[in-house]
């Protein structure tokens, strides 16, 4: 599904992914973890298409598709999905209207007419049970006011809405408290199927508790320095990364 | 320069030129201290405080006529079409009102007719500050058309009044409406006012309105100022609140008028009284957009909110002056003022000036400003959940607008407005 191939990008004029390879198939979860700085959330920005990071070399293809050509726009009605670590407030935009609009652009994309109105709401319904997502933040602006839990389970509430192939989550755990966790973590469980796949980036362990991945990538140093099954998480969380970090250092030296 | 001096000239001596006399003493004591008024001051230029910022030389340029002939409006059905808005409907061409309208509880005249006797001596021209004003000076020496319109005591309007201004643009001309409203004691009224333009020479419009709300009566007025470049349009309102009204405004200018000017001066002149003002500019092409405003709180216990709004594409420039004065004896005023915009273009100018004067000492007051541009990973958010660039803007500049458009209490007006919001918007990007 998604085929990432020696990706590399800068910010100004920081070099920040070095060389990422990720093969992505239908069905899977992949975890990937790092110390801080070491290129997960930029990994994360530049799939979905964030303006400020410049692609100086590799390619991305998904379900056959050159991603990079793609507007961020684009990139989502094809079936990309980026669950943000900072979901932005904005008011006067209400929640409901703008997954509408979302949802039948997309729609419009693949020459699809717009939902009809009893079927979004019943569409609505169902989603907003299945990540437990209060109904009442349905109806108010965007994010606006929501507390940290709140803005993440409507992350995870438009993932269920809008039913992407690939959902990227972006420290979607950091920030939550333990009830918020099983929370959004029974909503993923819920969503995944055969015909779609995940990138789950966290700091901790403590998260693949939860959601189980079939692959662990650490990413250092805007490299993958090493990959392996969940079990490596469990050896990251006793060891720490320091002794990920050495082969690199060493081998740049 | 030398043209604008000339176009003065012109109406100095087309004011010798009219037949003084012709009209009620009082009228013509009006027109004369309006006109003194006038040529000492002449028409404005930018090294008037008032006009800083907006140059109105070359928009007076023209060979314009000074007297227009009654408009050669042929076949104007429905003239603005805002979908399934039901009013009391009211055309005025080229400033003129052919005939009276009848509306239960209140009267529409043509101007000239109301002229006839004294009625209008307690209201015309009482409150402007001509000295300061020399287009509404000049608009009270020149004037021959407009309307009245007298909402009875205890009046309810059923249907809010909706006012044309269809001007016709065959050649350029030179046009001074004048609107005259009196609310009754307890009366109830809405008017919405818009604009046609036929034709597409240079239309100059120099208005000025004045509206009394009396005792306890309440009246809502909304500007949709919507119309194309040719039409250049400067507006003098003039409130005057009685003790216990209520007053709104609601003006709305959006991409089209090369220049639009409004003042709108309140006269607080009770004590417990309530006005909001609401504006919202969304300025496109090369666009001079102005507003002043002047809340004046003269007595105690009085409230004023005003709300004005910008959005800035292109090469457009906005002027936003906003004074609240509070007199010495205005205890417990609540006085507020904000003003907010988002540039959309490297090229568009904003001027906001707030101001606050305040003479007494128990009052709650604030003013604010603010420039800014679209937030761009609101935009990217937008984005991110498939929301086109173009839609994704719509999205967050009708949110930024949305404090302003849903404070329109006539849900086909607000639909009309969102509708043009969104589809000046797509123009503009095309």
């Amino acid at each position: 599904m998604l085929s990432i191939k020696n990706l590399q990008a800068k910010v100004e004029d920081k070099q920040i992914l070095k060389g990422i390879n990720l093969q992505v198939n239908a069905g899977e979860i992949h975890a990937i973890m790092g110390p801080n700085g070491s290129g997960k959330s930029s990994l994360a920005s530049v799939l979905a298409g964030r303006q400020n990071f410049e692609v100086t070399g590799g390619e991305v293809s998904f379900d056959g598709k050159d991603l990079l050509e793609l507007s961020p726009e684009d990139r989502a009605r094809e079936g990309v999905f980026l669950a943000f670590q900072y979901p932005i407030e904005i008011p006067g935009v209400s929640n409901i209207n703008f997954l509408r609009t979302a949802l039948n652009e997309i729609r419009a994309y693949h020459n699809e007419p717009p939902m009809e109105a009893k079927e979004f709401l019943r569409l609505t319904r169902e989603k907003q049970k299945l990540v437990e997502f209060d109904a009442k933040l349905t109806n108010r602006s965007l994010n606006e006011g929501f507390s940290g839990g709140e803005k993440k389970r409507n992350e995870i509430f438009q993932l269920a809405m809008l039913n992407p192939k690939l959902a990227i989550l972006d420290e979607t755990d950091s920030g939550l408290d333990i009830d918020a966790l099983r929370i959004v973590s029974n909503g993923v469980n819920k969503l995944r199927s055969s015909n779609n796949a995940f990138i789950v980036i966290t700091h901790y362990q403590r998260l693949l508790e939860y959601i189980v991945p079939d692959f662990v990538h650490v990413l250092y140093d805007g490299r993958i320095v090493k990959s392996g099954t969940k079990e490596l998480a469990l050896e990251l969380e006793e060891k720490g990364y320091d002794w990920i970090k050495e082969p690199v250092t060493s081998e740049s030296v | 320069m030398i043209t604008t001096t000339s176009l003065y000239d012109q109406f100095i001596s087309l004011y010798h030129e009219r037949e003084n006399g012709k009209e009620n003493e009082w009228l013509t004591n009006v027109r004369q201290t309006a006109f003194d008024a006038f040529s000492s001051r002449g028409l404005p230029t930018t090294r008037d405080e008032d006009w800083r910022f907006t140059n109105i030389a070359p928009f007076l340029k023209e060979d314009f006529h000074l007297s227009p002939r009654p408009a050669s409006l042929h076949s104007i059905k429905k003239q603005i079409d805002i979908p399934s808005f039901d009013a009391y409907e009211v055309v005025l061409k080229n400033g003129m009102l052919n005939e009276d309208v009848s509306i239960p509880g209140i009267k529409i005249v043509p101007l000239r007719t109301a002229l006839k006797d004294d009625s209008l001596a307690p209201y015309l021209s009482k409150h402007i500050p001509l000295q300061k004003h020399p287009f509404a000076a000049l608009n009270t020496a020149m004037f021959e058309n407009g309307i009245v319109i007298e909402v009875g005591k205890n009046a309810i309007s059923e249907k809010p009044i909706h006012i044309t201004h269809v001007y016709n643009a065959e050649e350029p001309v030179f046009i001074q409406p004048r609107i005259l409203i009196v609310a009754g004691k307890g009366s109830k009224v809405e008017m919405v006012e818009s604009f046609f333009v036929m034709g597409g020479k240079p239309v100059f419009i120099n208005s000025v309105t004045e509206c009394y709300v009396a005792e306890n009566a309440q009246v809502d007025q909304y500007y949709l100022q919507t119309a194309p470049a040719n039409l250049h349009l400067v507006n003098f309102t003039q409130v005057i609140q009685s003790r216990d009204s209520l007053y709104n405004n609601y003006t709305y200018t959006l991409p089209g008028a090369g220049l639009v000017r409004n003042n709108l001066h309140l006269d607080l002149n009770g004590s417990n009284t309530e006005s909001h003002l609401f504006g919202l500019y969304l300025t496109g092409g090369n666009q001079l957009t102005d507003n002043h405003t002047f809340v004046n709180h003269l007595y105690p216990n009085c409230m004023s909110n005003e709300l004005y709004k910008g959005v800035l594409m292109d090469n457009s420039r906005a002027v936003f002056n906003g004074k609240i004065y509070v007199h010495q004896d205005a205890q417990k005023t609540n006085a507020f003022q904000q003003n907010n915009n988002i540039l959309l273009s490297n090229k568009a100018i904003i001027d906001s000036k707030p101001q606050l004067e305040i003479f007494a000492d128990d009052v709650k007051c604030s003013h604010g400003s603010t420039v800014g541009s679209l937030n761009k990973d609101a935009l990217f958010y937008l984005q991110a959940r498939g929301i086109g660039e173009i839609a994704a803007r719509n999205l967050l500049v009708n949110a930024f607008a949305f404090d302003v458009t849903n404070k329109i209490q006539i849900p086909a007006v607000r639909e009309y407005i969102e509708k043009l919001i969104t589809h000046k918007m797509a123009e503009a990007y095309d």
